[in-house]
């Protein structure tokens, strides 16, 4: 398909500016989490999201969500639609063009005899008056806002060339006094369900690569143990509890294996093991810290933090093992490397004077970007479209998490409504 | 089911205290004639009053305040994983305790303060874990006795953000069968 010009060179900025989307917003009674946006991007593709037709027997629920994922992108400006248009409907281009939209999404849902729903898309360009694409979905009430999801990262794909990742989850820590929940909500905050509460720390959650389990270290044992959780069952397994400490889970790509970091040899060094607890080798030796895996995409080596060389810095080495490549120069401490989903960049915290900030070295180049200019950043995690990183830090006190876009431009926040502190987020892969 | 835990705790506690060799009677109250079966720990205690004497090797030694064994805390200095000379003592106490009680473990949990990484200061508090462990074991406390875990930043005594607080993270704590 050819994208009308207008369209085309959004495309293209779009993918320059390598902003995405992620809208953090808490629009319904479940959503625990509040999302301020702080920066958007420098190009904002104005958009008309009119009112689908039939849809008021569903109150209105999926262009409200639509709106509010697009628009919370950073990517899109939202223009009004005075009136509903159908998918089958031949808009008033005129009027939306004086209005500044280039683009509009129409829709009609229709209401089956056994309580289902389709809803039918017509997306098209305002100033080629032109139908860009359709598409349609069947689904239930239950299922408004997960179809909303999807309908926002239908127009994300069709508009700027790639995925969009409003359908994706977060999985992150809320301690609210002595009590720790894992949690894992949709990219903006709604429907946060908990998957796991303690009353001793958890950290280090890891989406195994198919999004189905999560890997992490638990304090419940009076020590840091590795448990492998299987969210859809609800059960979980140990995978790491040797004599010592037990930590840092990172996958590899295939889902089979976890690299972790045991003390049980003496110091913090990096082993791998068999995501079921079996065949447990240890993958490098240093005299000093070694930890913070995190495989490489292609799964051929693994980026690790060690104060082999005197401050903390970030190493390659294979998964052979064989000697360790230093990655990071500038400055005396850069931590927690993170990869990202193409594998070409690598987000990771380094300390500027006394302040922790999250930054992204081009791997090729080693140019390096910092991304944010707050104070006490951590555990920054790639969004699985590769546009986004959600990270946390602290604002007033409070562990909050917020997301920055690769480009440094879109910015958004994401606290608590109560008085909790959120932190140790993981971005979840696609759905598969 | 906290009651249950200290229930089990002491429990645990008593049935290492059948364990022990002459093992003296619970009943912290009574006065007992008291054979200092053991060589034992020099400096402590005794200047105080003249009070109920108590065994230094026993378990109850373990909770009384008269005892260096009550104290169970290394602190370190920022950056330092080295075990400061006023702490000898307390180390000496307890390396001798746990070779005098092969039956009794100890579990040696690191803490650290809360500015950077999270896995990044488990490792650190990890170093305070073993460098406790390390100077127990360079005093007679047996390898398998004892392990050495990190809590990193997870735990802090002191909430704070500021130096005092931090300070008082930075240590290594001593727990032994049944304390934890």
């Amino acid at each position: 398909m050819k994208y009308p010009n207008t369209l085309h060179k959004f495309v293209r900025l779009g993918v320059l500016l390598a902003a995405g989307g992620t809208g953090l917003f808490t629009p319904l009674s479940h959503a625990q989490l509040v999302v301020d946006v702080t920066g958007a991007g420098s190009t904002r593709l104005p958009i008309a999201i009119a009112d689908f037709t039939g849809e008021r027997v569903v109150g209105n629920a999926l262009t409200s969500v639509v709106r509010a994922d697009l628009e919370r992108s950073g990517l899109f400006k939202l223009v009004d639609a005075p009136t509903p248009v159908g998918a089958g409907d031949t808009p008033s281009y005129a009027d939306l063009k004086t209005r500044g939209a280039d683009a509009l999404l129409g829709g009609t849902v229709t209401a089956a005899s056994d309580g289902r729903y389709e809803t039918r898309l017509n997306l098209s360009d305002v100033p080629k008056q032109a139908s860009i694409a359709t598409q349609s979905y069947a689904h239930t009430s239950v299922q408004l806002r997960t179809t909303a999801h999807r309908i926002a990262d239908f127009v994300y794909s069709k508009l700027t060339g790639e995925p969009g990742i409003f359908s994706t989850r977060i999985a992150y820590i809320v301690k609210l006094g002595g009590r720790y929940e894992l949690q894992i909500a949709d990219a903006d905050g709604g429907n946060s369900q908990s998957a796991l509460a303690s009353h001793e720390s958890i950290i280090s959650p890891a989406w195994s690569p198919d999004g189905s389990k999560l890997a992490y270290v638990s304090f419940e044992a009076k020590k840091p143990v590795i448990y492998v959780h299987d969210l859809a069952t609800g059960r979980r397994h140990v995978a790491a509890n040797f004599k010592g400490s037990n930590s840092a889970p990172a996958w590899s790509p295939d889902g089979l294996q976890l690299a972790v970091v045991l003390t049980k040899e003496g110091g913090s060094q990096i082993f791998l093991v068999g995501a079921d607890g079996s065949g447990l080798r240890r993958l490098a030796v240093s005299s000093g810290i070694d930890t913070e895996p995190r495989f490489s995409p292609d799964g051929g080596s693994i980026y690790f933090s060690s104060d082999r060389g005197g401050s903390p810095q970030i190493y390659r080495i294979s998964v052979a093992g064989g000697q360790a490549e230093r990655i990071t120069f500038e400055g005396n401490y850069n931590v927690t490397p993170r990869l990202s989903p193409d594998g070409n960049s690598m987000a990771y915290i380094t300390r500027v004077g006394s302040l922790f900030h999250v930054a992204l070295m081009d791997l090729a180049s080693k140019q390096i970007t910092i991304l944010t200019d707050s104070a006490k950043d951590e555990s920054p995690s790639f969004a699985p479209n590769g546009r986004m990183i959600v990270y946390a830090t602290e604002v007033n006190g409070r562990g909050v998490l917020a997301a920055v876009s690769v480009d440094g431009r879109v910015k958004q926040r994401l606290s608590s409504a109560l008085a909790a502190d959120v932190r140790e987020p993981a971005w979840a892969p696609f759905n598969r | 089911m906290r009651n249950l835990f200290l229930v089990s705790a002491i429990t645990v506690l008593l049935a290492a205290c059948g364990s022990q060799p002459p093992a003296p009677e619970q009943t912290p109250s009574e006065v007992k004639t008291s054979t200092p079966t053991d060589v034992v720990v020099a400096k402590p205690v005794v200047s105080v009053v003249p009070e109920p004497a108590f065994d230094a090797m026993s378990v109850a030694a373990l909770k009384d305040p008269r005892s260096p064994l009550s104290k169970r805390n290394v602190y370190f200095d920022l950056d330092s994983f080295v075990v400061k000379e006023e702490f000898q003592s307390t180390l000496v106490a307890h390396s001798k305790f746990l070779a005098a009680n092969a039956k009794m473990k100890m579990l040696i949990q690191g803490n650290g303060d809360e500015r950077g990484s999270r896995e990044y200061n488990l490792a650190l508090a990890q170093k305070r874990a073993d460098a406790v462990k390390k100077s127990l074991a360079l005093m007679g406390a047996k390898e398998d006795q004892m392990e050495a875990v990190s809590l990193g930043e997870e735990k802090p005594v002191c909430a704070e953000h500021n130096e005092e607080c931090w300070a008082k993270n930075r240590h290594g704590e001593m727990l032994y069968t049944g304390e934890y």
